[in-house]
């Protein structure tokens, strides 16, 4: 039972970085009907300029973890946003009115084209950090000597996944942003008829899913204390899965199938096999599509000839 | 970079300078603050673990200057052909030479193709590389019939791949068979796969048809990692038996063919009957796909790509057509991993990553969807192109998936998009493919 707390508890926490990325992807997917396959990849960038930031605020001698931990994120997601919206100014935008597979197609391009720029940019090697932060509490000390511990990292992750949430959710429910991006998702015509600037709404669409892309990867760096370019790959398909699991389109349903993906694969590795875990994210995939192909949040689609 | 004036008459070509400028200048700014990062400090894992990083401000500033000329340079080109018509109709003269050189382009290189190991007998390296441009032409054939006739994007072909060169490679190294046993065997159980995979993904359509064959072909993959005991994991299966001629074994030893025809045993007769094999391989896969465009089931897979829900009003079962183009292609798939395990004589699971199967795509969307011709020129461009800048190996994938933006942004339609009739009334004329919307 203790083991069992302590992997719900890892579960969650990384359930909330799934679901940070899996945000962007439901998002686009709402408003483009496209699958920003590049997405995972903005992902691995924004754990690089997070991992850069870092080495520069500590080496100018800032000792404040607070501080520096702000500051990073700001960085973070102000430059890797800008990474959003320069994706999607190149390779989709001039593609919106092309046919079926071109935006698809241009997105795995975008895909490899990042990857293989991280990969030059800082070259091929795992990058280390030392935990910055450290600490935590233990909650519960079982007879056999097993101990559920909550770290501070995991507060962290936590505490700002559900703050930016809170933000973000704000942002499309009351904000004229968040009209304009919803009535796009309803009607792109419909809404430039209205006077909403569709062009200037998805880019922001973009904007928004990368810097919370940023925020996943920075979280992703704290928690795990490494970053390397091919990161995004893998990390993407299971984002996308969760947001496939909790319903395309839906925001409240991409951080639910976050959080479910995150447990499903600590458990699995908890439980069952650590090779198999990505097996088992994806067969996820697979059965969630077959079964439940609108998701567990999804409107059904109408089909229109 | 749309924001090309669109409704700007054709007439006015008046170059706009402080446009331009501006313009560039803002792309310059945004390339100073997304590299400003990522290549003016260039961070490393020092030889005790910590971190250590050092600036390339130098790198940073030329990477800025190119990216303000080349704006310039495409601002000033873009204002030059003034706006891109999105609809071309190719005109009747044009058409007709193209079509002829068309029927005279496929003739002239099959016939080269053949003379290849006679002209380049000495060459090795050019044999080898005829050697691996067919073997993706094959792939790009196999993955035509699921992509570009029955309209199903398919990110995971590799997994056929992988599952065709493991069944060689497992049976002819566990049982000893040989390689014109395990040939069709591998087919079959590529072609099972392919209805494997079939089956849970009928009624997907486009980006989430992608994604699950995306993660069927990782599923495999893993799998192929993780079960050791049966495939070897990543270390792979080594020790692959070369293929023989019907029988006689291509040895310098007394049975070899060398040997029973009387001349000097060179290693360069295994490359050419390699050569022609996959040939052979290339040409049966493009022999039955034409051959199969004109049956029923052909003229389905077509009918599906252009629109799913018409083909089912039609009374057409979707089921079996998907199904048999999943087969169809997948069992391609698995004699060209059958061939490429014989080829190598050593596969692991390296080999079958999602690049691969990204690679095909790209060969069969350049090459135009469901043109045989296309794919084999598209297939000669890419493994040609990569081997031209062999030296820029490091930047191999940025060029790669930049020339499949920018393929996407110029051509989305390929190199050569048209549509040829299956049944016509009077004369056979393809279009482009421009002008037929494909099922959204």
């Amino acid at each position: 039972m203790d083991y069992f707390a302590q992997q719900l508890i890892n579960g969650l926490v990384l359930g909330s970085i799934y679901g940070l990325i899996a945000i962007g992807y439901t998002m686009v997917y709402g408003i483009v009907g496209m699958i920003n396959f590049a997405h995972g990849d903005v992902f691995m960038i924004g754990g690089f300029i997070a991992l850069i930031t870092f080495l520069i605020l500590v080496s100018i001698g800032l000792t404040m973890v607070p501080v520096i931990l702000l500051l990073a994120l700001l960085v973070a997601m102000a430059v890797t946003a800008l990474y959003g919206w320069t994706i999607e100014r190149i390779a989709y935008r001039p593609l919106r009115h092309s046919f079926r597979l071109a935006p698809m197609l241009s997105a795995i391009g975008m895909s490899f084209v990042l990857t293989n720029f991280a990969q030059v940019a800082q070259g091929a090697r795992v990058k280390p950090v030392p935990p910055i932060v450290t600490g935590g509490y233990t909650l519960y000390e079982g007879p056999g000597g097993f101990v559920v511990r909550l770290s501070n990292i995991q507060i962290v992750v936590v505490i700002t996944t559900v703050v930016l949430l809170a933000i973000f959710t704000w942002l499309v429910a009351r904000t004229r942003l968040g009209r304009d991006m919803r009535a796009c998702e309803q009607d792109q015509t419909m809404a430039a008829l209205l006077g909403v600037d569709v062009d200037r709404t998805i880019s922001m669409t973009f904007v928004i899913g990368a810097a919370l892309a940023a925020v996943a990867g920075m979280m992703y760096l704290l928690y795990y204390g490494l970053v390397d370019f091919f990161m995004g790959f893998v990390a993407g398909i299971k984002a996308f899965t969760a947001a496939v699991l909790g319903g395309i389109g839906s925001l409240p349903g991409a951080m639910l199938g976050g959080l479910l993906i995150g447990l499903i694969e600590t458990l699995w590795s908890a439980y069952f096999s650590v090779e198999y875990k990505d097996v088992a994210a994806f067969s996820i995939l697979i059965v969630v599509l077959i079964f439940l192909p609108t998701g567990l949040l999804g409107r059904p689609e109408v089909e229109k000839v | 970079m749309d924001t090309a004036l669109p409704d700007m008459p054709s007439t006015s070509r008046k170059i706009d300078i402080a446009f331009i400028l501006k313009k560039s200048l803002v792309s310059a700014l945004v390339a100073l603050v997304l590299f400003s990062l990522m290549i003016g400090i260039r961070t490393e894992a020092g030889p005790s673990g910590q971190l250590t990083y050092w600036t390339r401000f130098g790198d940073l500033a030329m990477m800025v200057v190119a990216v303000f000329a080349g704006s310039i340079v495409i601002e000033w080109l873009r204002h030059w052909w003034g706006p891109v018509e999105t609809i071309r109709v190719v005109p009747p003269m044009a058409e007709k030479a193209l079509s002829l050189a068309g029927r005279l382009v496929a003739p002239a290189l099959l016939a080269f193709t053949f003379l290849v190991p006679v002209i380049f007998y000495d060459q090795r390296y050019i044999l080898d590389l005829g050697i691996l441009v067919l073997t993706y032409v094959m792939l790009g054939w196999g993955l035509n019939v699921v992509v570009g006739l029955a309209g199903l994007l398919d990110l995971g072909y590799v997994a056929f791949y992988a599952v065709g060169a493991y069944s060689y490679a497992l049976l002819a190294t566990n049982f000893g068979l040989s390689f014109w046993i395990c040939l069709p065997l591998a087919g079959i159980l590529a072609a099972f796969f392919g209805v494997l995979l079939g089956f849970p993904v009928l009624r997907l359509r486009g980006d989430y048809l992608a994604i699950v064959t995306l993660a069927f072909g990782e599923i495999i993959r893993l799998v192929i990692i993780n079960w050791q005991s049966f495939t070897g994991g990543p270390n792979g299966v080594s020790g692959i038996p070369r293929p023989s001629l019907f029988g006689i074994p291509m040895t310098a030893a007394d049975d070899g063919f060398a040997a029973r025809l009387g001349i000097e045993f060179s290693p360069t007769h295994r490359i050419v009957l390699l050569f022609y094999l996959i040939l052979a391989l290339a040409l049966l896969t493009n022999w039955v796909t034409i051959r199969l465009r004109r049956l029923p089931i052909g003229r389905a897979w077509e009918a599906l790509r252009e629109d799913e829900v018409a083909c089912r009003a039609l009374g057409i079962n979707t089921t079996t057509t998907k199904l048999t183009a999943f087969a169809t292609g997948a069992m391609f798939g698995g004699f060209a991993g059958a061939f490429f395990a014989t080829r190598q004589g050593f596969i692991s699971p390296e080999s079958f990553t999602f690049h691969e199967s990204a690679l095909v795509l790209a060969i069969v969307v350049l090459g135009g969807m469901g043109s045989q011709l296309g794919v084999a020129l598209a297939a000669l461009a890419m493994i040609g192109g990569f081997e031209l800048f062999r030296g820029l190996e490091q930047f191999r994938m940025l060029v790669f998936g930049g020339a499949m933006v920018l393929l996407m942004i110029w051509r989305p339609r390929g190199l050569i998009g048209h549509r040829a009739p299956t049944v016509f009334l009077k004369d056979n004329r393809a279009i482009s493919s421009d002008l037929v919307k494909e099922g959204r």
